[in-house]
């Protein structure tokens, strides 16, 4: 077990600094930079400002030296938000966007399993066919229309939840559910084919044949083996959904982590971008890590090599 | 009825309904069981054996449907019991084990917890009971270092392991009914004569009645008191073990015979198959089903149901050629 993660964190290292290499030399190459703008700026304030963040050197250079900074913890600071530094930014605006993605994930979790149990177990019934439906449209409709319906609706006609910023528990109940809505129905649909599997196998029948009550056939003996997929799917989906979604934290105006990513590219915000990316890439490998122990204690068949 | 059966079933018949139409999986089957009795039902695949074992426990796979008939078991009449009472029927009176042993425990469950979860469901025992209960079992059903085994899971076991536990967790509250699906097949041969004769000294030990669903007539003769043949859905001749071995009065069941391969033959003979293919049950034959594969078949077999014709008490077979005598001698006399 700890070779395992000894060698786990090995990986981790390797995967986290080909992607943050990769976003460096590829940011570099679209066109454009931090400093450049519609207005005529004068070449000598701009060639000031790139030699003050050392975009004057060639770019090997400015890779050594971020790397270098990198590995020291120095992540450097915003071009754009003057005067902080990229792990102030992210430190300040995760923990918003990891409450409302972590209630997201929990709320997917306790909707998405029941249900695709009852569809499995209500196998070619109206249940089945109305949760299918539920599913379907869970997974097809974007999630600013639901944005969008959920503020027309509960915010603005029956008034009963606040529309915009982060406060109390009602100002979260929108974006979570907004937020929540996809992974919930693509929860279902594996937990449904998974369990329908399941309940197909010789062990179901001989469960059946022990005279185990169909609530424990269920929930004791299908769902451990069922829960599988589901694991691998929540993992990434998790990394993704605690780091915030950029149009529900822009609907919303909620303060999160997920604005950061997108308007860093925009604005070429260099150590921004190669900030939250590396942030990003190492949340999605220590997930993929804690889902290979839950694997291995949820199915003992499975060794950690 | 007899109430000295504990098995007595009555003109059952069953029907998957697919989408293609209704399949009739049995049709008027009837069996019966004293207790400590062993049965063994030998027919091909998709004859119907294991579908009339299995709904003696409630075990019909959706989409199968009990139409008719009449099934007591142990005093229960078990075409009204519902699924409450099944639950509580099942592993405590009548157990069963089934072909695959490495499919058939879960494999995220170690043995302990899988043995000691039927103990617990039917006694009122407290774990620790249990355990020493599942340790017990263990060792009963040979397993060395039963302590070791039950922390571990199924697949740490090898395949004739798996199927002792299987026993052990069929055998944890003493059944009075043992329902063994072709226990055997899935087994190597040095390991299937261990499992059937570890069976056949629990069952001596235990005194339960076993119902042998098989296709290996080596098995039933050395095992069963009394056999059912079943073809399409239908037992076409029971007897004992001497009557349908000596004197088959059915021609698939002398087909059966013929196909066995000798070992004391001198020459190399070639194996005598039964031609043909097993009867598509969705849309079954007039008359008798085995007509079109028989070797002595009749024009009165292609139109109409042999009756039944009864040898001894316990032999009966449903063929023409057991009435051919009989007509022909009548043709002359007229």
């Amino acid at each position: 077990m700890l070779k395992y993660i000894a060698k786990r964190i090995g990986l981790a290292l390797i995967t986290i600094f080909t992607v943050a290499t990769l976003t460096f030399f590829l940011m570099n190459m679209v066109p454009g930079g931090p400093f450049l703008s519609e207005k005529a700026v004068r070449t000598a304030a701009q060639a000031a400002l790139e030699a003050k963040y050392g975009l004057d050197k060639p770019l090997s250079q400015q890779y050594l030296t971020y790397m270098k900074d990198a590995l020291h913890g120095d992540f450097g600071e915003s071009l754009k938000q003057r005067g902080r530094t990229v792990t102030s930014i992210i430190v300040s605006k995760f923990p918003v966007s990891a409450r409302v993605g972590g209630l997201s994930v929990i709320v997917a979790l306790l909707v998405g399993i029941p249900l695709g149990c009852l569809a499995a177990t209500h196998r070619g019934k109206t249940l089945d066919s109305v949760i299918s439906v539920i599913s379907t449209c869970g997974i097809a409709v974007p999630s600013f229309v639901i944005c969008t319906l959920l503020l027309y609706f509960l915010g603005s006609k029956v008034k009963i939840l606040p529309t915009y910023g982060i406060g109390t528990w009602k100002h979260y109940v929108m974006p979570v559910i907004a937020l929540a809505l996809y992974p919930t129905a693509y929860i279902m649909r594996l937990m449904r084919s998974s369990m329908l599997d399941v309940l197909g196998q010789d062990y179901m029948r001989t469960a059946t044949a022990k005279g185990v009550k169909p609530f424990f056939r269920l929930f004791k003996h299908a769902l451990r083996n069922a829960l599988l997929p589901v694991i691998t799917y929540v993992g990434p989906m998790m990394a993704y959904t605690m780091t915030g979604s950029f149009v529900v934290e822009k609907i919303f105006t909620i303060p999160g982590l997920g604005n950061e990513f997108v308007s860093s590219i925009i604005n070429r915000d260099y150590t921004m971008i190669m900030g939250t990316t590396i942030f990003l890439a190492t949340l999605m490998v220590v997930m993929n890590v804690l889902v290979d122990i839950v694997y291995k204690i949820v199915d003992p068949r499975i060794k950690l090599k | 009825m007899d109430n000295n059966y504990l098995v007595d079933i009555q003109h059952e018949r069953l029907s998957f309904f697919t989408p293609a139409g209704e399949v009739k999986a049995l049709n008027d089957v009837s069996i019966h069981l004293k207790e400590g009795e062993v049965l063994g039902i030998v027919g091909e695949s998709g004859s119907g054996k294991s579908v009339t074992a299995y709904s003696l426990m409630g075990l019909t796979a959706y989409p199968g449907k009990l139409i008719g008939g009449e099934l007591h078991f142990n005093g229960h009449e078990v075409e009204k019991m519902t699924e409450k009472d099944f639950s509580k029927m099942r592993g405590k009176e009548v157990s069963i084990i089934f072909q695959d042993p490495l499919t058939s425990l879960n494999p995220v469950y170690t043995i302990g917890n899988q043995i000691m979860e039927v103990i617990r469901l039917h006694t009122d025992a407290d774990k620790k009971k249990a355990y020493a209960r599942a340790v017990e079992l263990l060792s009963l059903v040979g397993i060395n270092e039963p302590e070791k085994r039950m922390k571990q899971y199924p697949h740490e076991l090898s395949g004739g392991m798996r199927q002792r536990v299987m026993i052990a967790i069929a055998l944890a509250c003493e059944p009075k009914l043992l329902i063994a699906d072709e226990p055997t097949t899935a087994l190597d041969v040095t390991i299937q004569a261990q499992i059937l004769e570890l069976m056949m000294e629990l069952k001596d030990k235990l005194g339960m009645a076993i119902i042998m669903i098989t296709h290996d007539l080596g098995i039933v003769a050395s095992m069963c008191d009394r056999i059912a043949v079943m073809y399409a859905g239908r037992i076409v001749e029971t007897g004992t073990c001497d009557e349908i071995f000596y004197h088959p009065k059915h021609e698939y069941t002398k087909g059966l015979l013929e196909s066995i391969p000798r070992l004391d033959s001198t020459k190399h003979e070639k194996l005598i198959p039964i031609e043909g293919n097993p009867v598509d049950l969705l849309n079954p034959p007039e008359g008798c089903a085995f007509a079109p594969r028989c070797k002595n078949c009749m024009k009165i077999c292609l139109r109409e149901n042999p009756p039944k014709t009864d040898f001894s008490k316990t032999h009966y077979a449903y063929c023409f050629m057991n009435q051919k005598a009989e007509m022909e001698g009548g043709n002359t006399n007229e």
